[in-house]
C-alpha cells in the first residue's frame, strides 16, 4: 500500500511538472511566453487545468456502448500505472521487486491497446473508431522494435530484473545478492584487461559497457515515442484531421484521465530507457583513483543519502529524455501512416534484429 | 532541363537534417531568456528585438502608440456647431445627431464660429466605427478628433455607444419649448404687424 501511494504521488508530481514544462518549452521554442498568469510564471496552470476539467460535465453519448466507454480510461491508466510497479527508484526502493520485471512491464503496458480499442469502439463515433484503429496499428507495430531493443539490453545484462540491471551499471554491482563476484570490463570486453567494476560511473552504463546498445537505445527511444503517441508519431490523435482521435467523445475527468495516462506513459518509457541503457539510478561520475566520485555521488544504499542520490540521478536522467521528447514534438512534423509503417517495419525492425545478433556476440566477449 | 534538382536522401542526409532541426529549436529555446521590450518604434533596438520571445504581457506592457495615433473618437462638444456633416459622411452610420435651434447665439467655438444649435443627442457607436477618419476630416471646427486610446473594450456592447451631449433630456426639452415659444411669439408679432398694416390701409 505504501509503495502504491508513493508511486502514485511520485507519478502525479512528475506529470504535473511535465505538463507545465511542455507548455513552457513549447512556448519558448516558438518564441512565445506560455502560461504566465496562474501562479508565479504560470506554474499553477496545470492545477488550474485539472480543476477546470473536474468542473466540466461528464458526457456519455446516448448511443455509446456505455460500459466500454466508461471503463476504457480506467483501463488505459491502470495499464500504464501498473507498469510503474517494477521501476526501481533507488538502490533499495522498488515498489515490487519481481525477478521478471522487464517481461511484466512489456506485458502489462500492452494492455493499453485494449483500452484504446475500447475507447474508440465504445464511443460509437467514426472518428474515434478510426483514431483507435490507427493507434492500435501504430502501437502494436512499434512494440516489435521496442521489444527487440529491450531484448538486446536484457541479453547483455542476462537478467529480467530491473533492480539487478540497475546494480550491474554502477560501482555498487557487487552489493547485489548473487553478483558478489561478477566483474565489469571496459566496453564489456575482458580481453582488454581494464577492470571497471569499482570504477563505476558512466563506464559501466549499458551504452558504454556494450556500445552497440547505443543503437538499440536510439531504436527504443524512437519506438517509445510511437508507443506513447507522441509527436512525430501522434497519428492516433492527429488533432488536425481526427479532432483528437479515440478520445474525441470524452469530456471532463475522463478526458483528464486519458491525458494523465498519456503523460504517465511518457514518463514510464523514459524511465525504462534510463534504467535499461543510461545507468538507472547510478551516477555518471566515475571513481578516478583516490577520487571516488562514484561512491560520493551514490550515497550508501539503505540510508537517506542513497535514496536521495538515487532519486536525483534517476529523475534527472529521465527529465533529460522527457525534454528531448518535448523538443522532438516541437521540431518534427507528423509522419504519414505509410511513412510510419515504413520506418517501423523496414528500418527499425531489421536494425533491431541486427543489434540483437551483435548483442549476443558481445555477450560472448563479456564472459 | 539537364540540371535537375539534386534529390537529397540517404541515412547521412536524414540524420543531418534531423539534427539541424533540433539545433534550430534548441537555439530558440536558449534565446528565450531574452524578451522584447515595449519600446517605441523610433527606438534603435526596435527591429533587433525579435531575438528571443516576441510576445509582450499585453495588459501590463504594450508598445507605445504614437501621439497622433488615430483610434477612439472624441468630440469636444463645446466646440461643436451641430452641423451634422460627420453623421452624413460616416460610411457606417455610427453617429446619431439631433439638433435644437437656440433662441439666440449660444456662444462661439474656440476658432470663433458662432454656435446656434443645441445638440440634445450626439451619440457615436464605437462598436460600429470603422476608424476611417472621414468625420474628423469634414468637421469644420475640428471638434471631432481621433485620440491615441485604442484599448476601450467593454463587457456590455451598449457601453460602446458614447454620449457626447452636454444637455440633459430636461434641458433639451426646455430649450425646445423655449424655441417653440420664441417662434410662436415671432409668429404672433408677425400676425399683429400684418393685422396693423391691414387696418392702416
Amino acid at each position: 500500500m505504501l509503495a502504491f501511494l508513493l508511486t502514485l504521488g511520485a507519478l502525479l508530481g512528475v506529470v504535473v511538472v511535465l505538463a507545465y514544462a511542455e507548455r513552457k518549452v513549447a512556448a519558448f521554442m516558438q518564441d512565445r511566453m506560455g502560461p504566465t498568469e496562474a501562479g508565479p510564471q504560470g506554474s499553477l496552470q496545470a492545477v488550474a487545468d485539472v480543476l477546470k476539467l473536474l468542473q466540466k460535465e461528464d458526457i456519455v453519448p446516448a448511443a455509446a456502448d456505455k460500459k466500454l466507454f466508461k471503463l476504457a480510461p480506467i483501463l488505459i491508466f491502470a495499464a500504464v500505472f501498473a507498469g510503474f510497479a517494477v521501476i526501481p527508484f533507488t538502490p533499495d526502493l522498488i515498489p515490487a521487486g519481481i525477478g521478471i520485471g522487464v517481461f511484466y512491464l512489456l506485458a502489462i503496458v500492452s494492455l493499453d491497446v485494449i483500452g484504446l480499442l475500447m475507447a474508440g469502439w465504445g464511443s460509437n463515433n467514426k472518428y474515434a473508431m478510426l483514431g483507435a484503429m490507427r493507434s492500435v496499428a501504430q502501437i502494436v507495430s512499434y512494440e516489435i522494435p521496442a521489444g527487440l531493443a529491450i531484448l538486446s539490453a536484457v541479453m547483455i545484462c542476462q537478467s529480467l530484473d530491473f533492480q539487478e540491471i540497475s546494480y550491474q551499471q554502477g560501482a555498487l554491482m557487487n552489493q547485489f545478492p548473487g553478483m558478489e563476484y561478477d566483474m565489469n570490463w571496459l566496453f564489456g570486453i575482458e580481453a582488454l584487461g581494464i577492470n571497471t567494476t569499482t570504477v563505476g560511473g558512466i563506464t559501466t552504463w549499458n551504452i558504454f559497457r556494450a556500445p552497440i546498445l547505443l543503437v538499440s537505445f536510439v531504436i527504443y527511444f524512437i519506438a517509445s515515442l510511437a508507443e506513447s503517441n507522441r509527436a512525430p508519431f501522434d497519428i492516433p490523435e492527429a488533432e488536425s484531421e481526427l479532432v483528437a482521435g479515440f478520445h474525441v467523445e470524452y469530456s471532463g475527468f475522463r478526458f483528464a484521465v486519458l491525458f494523465l495516462a498519456e503523460y504517465s506513459m511518457m514518463v514510464l518509457v523514459c524511465l525504462v530507457a534510463v534504467i535499461l541503457f543510461l545507468g538507472s539510478w547510478n551516477t555518471p561520475l566515475p571513481n578516478i583513483g583516490p577520487v571516488s566520485l562514484a561512491y560520493w555521488s551514490t550515497g550508501i544504499p539503505g540510508e537517506l543519502s542513497g535514496i536521495l542520490w538515487g532519486v536525483f540521478w534517476l529523475l534527472s536522467k529521465t527529465f533529460v529524455l522527457l525534454f528531448l521528447q518535448l523538443q522532438l514534438r516541437w521540431t518534427y512534423p507528423r509522419l504519414r501512416v505509410d511513412q510510419l509503417m515504413h520506418l517501423c517495419w523496414k528500418v527499425l525492425t531489421p536494425v533491431a534484429l541486427g543489434v540483437v545478433l551483435i548483442a549476443g556476440i558481445w555477450r560472448l566477449l563479456m564472459i | 532541363m539537364n540540371k535537375a534538382i539534386k534529390q537529397h536522401n540517404g541515412f547521412g542526409y536524414v540524420v543531418k537534417s534531423l539534427l539541424s532541426g533540433l539545433s534550430l529549436t534548441w537555439k530558440h529555446f536558449k534565446n528565450a531568456r531574452n524578451r522584447r521590450t515595449p519600446d517605441y518604434v523610433s527606438d534603435e533596438n526596435y527591429f533587433k528585438q525579435p531575438d528571443g520571445m516576441a510576445t509582450l504581457k499585453y495588459p501590463y506592457e504594450s508598445i507605445p502608440v504614437p501621439d497622433n495615433g488615430r483610434y477612439r473618437l472624441h468630440n469636444e462638444i463645446d466646440d461643436c456647431i451641430v452641423c451634422d456633416l460627420c453623421a452624413k459622411i460616416c460610411p457606417v452610420n455610427c453617429i446619431t445627431i439631433d439638433s435644437v435651434k437656440a433662441t439666440e447665439d449660444i456662444g462661439v467655438t474656440s476658432d470663433g464660429t458662432k454656435k446656434r444649435l443645441y445638440a440634445p443627442t450626439f451619440d457615436i457607436d464605437l462598436a460600429k466605427c470603422c476608424y476611417c477618419g472621414l468625420c474628423t476630416t469634414v468637421c469644420p471646427t475640428d471638434c471631432l478628433t481621433m485620440t491615441p486610446v485604442y484599448d476601450f473594450s467593454e463587457v456590455n456592447i451598449k457601453n460602446m455607444v458614447y454620449h457626447f451631449t452636454n444637455l440633459t433630456p430636461e434641458q433639451a426639452e426646455e430649450k425646445k419649448q423655449l424655441f417653440a415659444k420664441q417662434q410662436e411669439e415671432i409668429a404672433a408679432a408677425k400676425a399683429a404687424a400684418l393685422a396693423a398694416r391691414k387696418s392702416n390701409q
